[in-house]
């Protein structure tokens, strides 16, 4: 690796925290010495053995790793085209790929002597995580939700008070997963001596998106083993919905310099990827700005206002991306499609139907770009997309969509 | 480095030869809508007002409280736009060429029109300064090299987590003043005691020549007064931002406005 690093697509971020223009430091004078803590930390714990050992045996014994790498047999039949692998990230303790992520940032905090420790959600499925790993650990836990996704997201967020966490539903700006990350971002500007913010996905200032990746990253090293144990090689193809792009990342990183392998991210398409912007397809639909911490693709207006997205899956509901993304995706390393609400919702029932998986709504978008190429591609092709979540929690809005009425 | 003097820099000089604090007011542009916000920004130096400074809205402003959220939300709804600040500084120009102007904001509505160009239009609208809140030392090649460079001040924000190792860092390229949070925490907090802002003062101050300004959570006469006089001036911005928020007159935001720049004054 080392004589290639220029060439490489693994080398970044560089020392100020960029992908290429991407990512960065955007943040006020109060959080920018605590971040400088954090990457100092996350240095030191990367290089050593009693950190990652720490990890291993909580993700093989608490969370379940390595997850399946299963062979969806009656969906590739059903496509007609190339052999589908799903990455069954749904099966991990707590039912998201989140937790990945999670561990790996409250063990920093709490080599850090942190003992408050404060997270965004949307979808619920961050917060389930770390109210979960905080109630393990006995630290104190507050999880800011967008008013809306507490309400669309009712399961979860009883999930979290039974843990222990405080959830605070936010109602400033219109009450969406940004709005519950600048609450977050609030919080910590005011807490900033005893409380870690936790964040859910690969973006925010630097080190996160690194970080964020780094800990998902087992998701990608595990197929890569599993493939190799399977298939005899590696996948020709890998999908993966994107929010902020965490699970996206966690599956590709590992990847990224294996120029054969096809990498497609699935942004969510809403009601459709046009001018009326109810979508969140960032990469599709914005332009580069700065928001929480980084400079990334963003849905906004013409002044550089941010603009909510839209989305029936409320954990891609975000109006940005992950940094790294938008450099994989501006120097044509990555490929990224969007999906609509309306094939989201056909992949989910396709899913339940062939293979006795019910996905959450999220990999449900990755789904459906599968369904669209697979059939046009040869049998011997390899196809890996990321079941990062279960649907447990979106059998609530799938009745909805789908007329049926369920009683409480 | 020698840079032109500012209006700020003459308004400093002014307050150091006259042996007075520095009385420094915030409005959000706009709010509740561009004429009476101009209104109110045209009446704030006959109330005492030092320096204004004027707040660009952003639809997720990450360090300011409730107070300034919603007055941001007022101000976009009534459709205001970068370029209708600059509009309306261009309109306050017209009748006072002294009184300094800083505008007070978030990165992205200036990254989105482009830097280069902002600044040219900042400067030609007659703006003195610049406080961007997400653009730490870490990242001065973005605004603060290029707007000192155009001449405009980049005023940076000193907080209670600077520590004596990183405030030379936060020093270096701050130009007009250093703004001291003194609390951590978002605008519209408590305040801090004018007993533990001092010796802040003190520790800055042994790294600058720059006037130190103090602000956050500064709502009453007696605040402006005794945090002033442990600085070179204090800052006022959620108090009257709320008083404009609850829908009061011109007059008596301009009141409200007088008594606590008389509270300074008299520090
Ligand atoms: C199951 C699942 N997948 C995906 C996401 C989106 O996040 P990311 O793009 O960071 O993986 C979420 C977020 O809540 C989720 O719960």
């Amino acid at each position: 690796m080392p004589e290639d690093r220029i060439n490489s697509f693994m080398s970044g971020p560089d020392e100020n925290g960029r992908f290429g223009i991407f990512g960065g430091r955007f943040v006020s004078e109060t959080l920018m010495p605590l971040i400088l803590d954090l990457e100092a930390e996350y240095e030191r714990a990367k290089t050593d053995p009693t950190f990652w050992a720490e990890m291993d045996d909580l993700w093989a014994h608490y969370v379940g790793r390595p997850s399946p790498l299963y062979h969806a047999e009656r969906l590739s039949q059903h496509l007609g085209g190339a052999r589908i692998y799903m990455k069954r990230d749904e099966l991990n303790h707590t039912g998201a790929h989140k937790i990945n992520n999670v561990l790996g940032q409250i063990i920093l905090a709490r080599r850090m002597g942190k003992t408050r420790i404060i997270a965004e959600t949307g979808a619920g499925q961050h917060g389930v995580a770390t109210a979960t790993v905080c109630a393990k650990f006995g630290l104190k836990c507050i999880v800011y939700m967008g008013a809306h996704d507490v309400e669309r997201q009712a399961p979860n967020v009883f999930r979290m008070r039974l843990l222990g966490a405080d959830v605070v539903p936010v109602t400033s700006g219109r009450g969406t997963l940004k709005d519950a990350m600048n609450d977050a971002l609030r919080d910590w500007v005011t807490n900033v001596r005893d409380t870690f913010y936790c964040i859910g996905t690969v973006a925010g200032p630097h080190p996160y998106p690194a970080m964020v990746r780094d800990f998902q990253s087992i998701i990608g090293k595990e197929v890569r083993t599993q493939i190799m144990a399977r298939e005899g090689r590696l996948p020709d193809t890998l999908v993966a919905a994107i929010g902020g792009g965490s699970n996206a990342m966690g599956l590709f990183f590992p990847f990224l310099d294996d120029k054969d392998v096809r990498i497609i991210g699935v942004e969510a398409g809403g009601k459709g990827v046009d001018d009326r912007m109810e979508h969140c397809a960032s990469l599709t639909g914005g332009r580069p700005g700065v928001l929480h911490g980084n400079r990334t693709y963003l849905l906004q207006d013409d002044d550089g206002q941010i603009l909510e997205g839209f989305s029936i899956s409320a954990g891609l509901d975000y109006p940005g991306i992950g940094p790294e993304h938008s450099w994989l995706h501006d120097v044509g390393r990555a490929e990224y499609v969007s999906i609509t609400d309306k094939e989201a919702l056909e992949a989910f029932q396709l899913s339940c139907a062939l293979e006795g998986i019910i996905p959450a709504l999220e990999p449900s978008h990755a789904l459906a770009h599968v369904m669209k190429i697979a059939p046009d591609l040869p049998k011997d092709h390899l196809i890996v997309m990321n079941m990062c979540g279960r649907g447990d929690k979106d059998i609530f809005t799938v009745a909805k969509h789908l007329g049926v009425q369920i009683k409480t | 480095m020698t840079r032109p003097m500012t209006r700020i820099d003459q308004t400093f000089a002014r307050l150091r030869a006259e042996g007075r604090k520095a009385f420094v007011s915030y409005i959000m542009a706009g709010d509740p809508d561009l004429d009476t916000s101009l209104q109110v920004m045209k009446g704030l130096p006959g109330a005492g007002v030092d320096i204004i400074e004027l707040g660009v809205p952003f639809t997720d402003p990450m360090a300011d409280g409730q107070t300034i959220q919603l007055a941001g939300q007022r101000a976009l709804e009534g459709g205001q736009t970068l370029q209708r600040t600059l509009d309306m500084v261009a309109a306050f120009r017209k009748g006072d060429d002294a009184t300094p102007i800083v505008l007070m904001g978030y990165y992205n509505p200036i990254y989105s029109r482009g830097v280069d160009r902002f600044l040219a239009d900042a400067k030609a609208a007659g703006i003195d300064g610049l406080i961007v809140v997400d653009l730490p030392p870490e990242e001065d090649a973005e605004l603060c090299l290029p707007a000192q460079a155009a001449g405009l001040n980049f005023i940076r924000l000193a907080t209670p987590t600077t520590d004596d190792r990183r405030l030379p860092k936060v020093l270096t390229n701050t130009s007009g003043f250093v703004y001291y949070v003194s609390i951590t925490g978002i605008t519209g907090a408590a305040a801090a005691q004018a007993a533990d802002v001092g010796p802040e003062v003190a520790r800055i101050k042994a790294q600058t020549e720059l006037p130190v300004i103090v602000g956050f959570g500064i709502n009453t006469p007696e605040a402006a007064q005794a945090i002033a006089g442990v600085a070179d001036g204090c800052v006022v911005g959620s108090a009257i931002v709320k008083e404009i928020g609850a829908g009061k007159s011109v007059d008596d935001v301009l009141a409200f406005v007088r008594g606590l720049a008389d509270g300074a004054h008299r520090a």
